[in-house]
């Protein structure tokens, strides 16, 4: 089955990313394809490569981009929701004259319409959210 | 249409799964996750509300959530039935749609 989900908690609040990430490789296992996975409002600010958690602790984000370059996952960042949080690309940074970009590898920043795309071309569309 | 409705806050927190219970019809699921799993514990004040509930409507709690919160399955209210994530995906296909309480 296509599976699309939407992630819209940042990873430091309570649960919701880690839920979907357990519930993405979960779906892989089973065979399932994650059609995307797209990140609204504070949920963008899983796709920083910028963050440096203590070691022992999960690292999320970096955790996405493993299980991004594994299964070739689309991992999608909402890009007004990123704009307003910091999180930019190269072509985004240079577009809002910033000195820097921290996108972090295997998440691209795309537009709501990804979202509404993720909904219908999916079989189900799971949420997890604050 | 089947609704898998799934609820990730305790019920001393919010009233997600209060609100989610009067929306539930017959023939759906609820699905309690992270904080929501709080609602599967035996003898609470909102365990009657699961215990001597619709009965039509099945109750799933996530496993790894109870046990991040100490729950072990003998807390758990009888009706509740313990899945894993896997189980959680495969509530997710075996439901039409699925309706996320925030």
């Amino acid at each position: 089955m296509k599976i699309g989900i939407l992630v819209s908690e940042g990873p430091f609040t309570h649960q919701a990313s880690d839920s979907a990430y357990q519930f993405v490789k979960a779906a892989l296992e089973k065979g399932h394809e994650i059609f995307r996975v797209f990140f609204y409002n504070d949920g963008v600010n899983n796709g920083t490569r910028l963050t440096v958690p203590p070691q022992d602790e999960r690292n999320i984000q970096s955790n996405w981009t493993e299980l991004a370059e594994k299964h070739n996952l689309d991992l999608v960042v909402c890009i007004a929701a990123a704009q307003r949080r910091g999180i930019l690309d190269e072509n985004e940074a240079k577009r809002q004259g910033k000195d820097a970009d921290n996108i972090a590898p295997g998440f691209r920043i795309s537009g709501l319409g990804q979202l509404i795309e993720t909904g219908i071309e999916s079989d189900r569309l799971v949420v997890f959210g604050d | 249409m089947s609704v898998l409705h799934t609820v990730n806050k305790s019920p001393f927190e919010k009233a997600a799964f209060e609100s989610c219970l009067k929306h539930t019809g017959p023939g759906d699921a609820v699905l309690l996750i992270e904080d929501g799993v709080y609602a599967a514990v035996k003898g609470t004040a909102v365990a009657d509300r699961i215990a001597g509930g619709n009965g039509a409507v099945s109750l799933y709690a996530l496993g790894p959530d109870l046990a991040a919160r100490g729950i072990t399955e003998s807390a758990v209210i009888e009706t509740v039935k313990v899945v894993d994530y896997g189980g959680f995906v495969d509530l997710i296909t075996e439901y039409d749609v699925s309706q996320a309480w925030l």
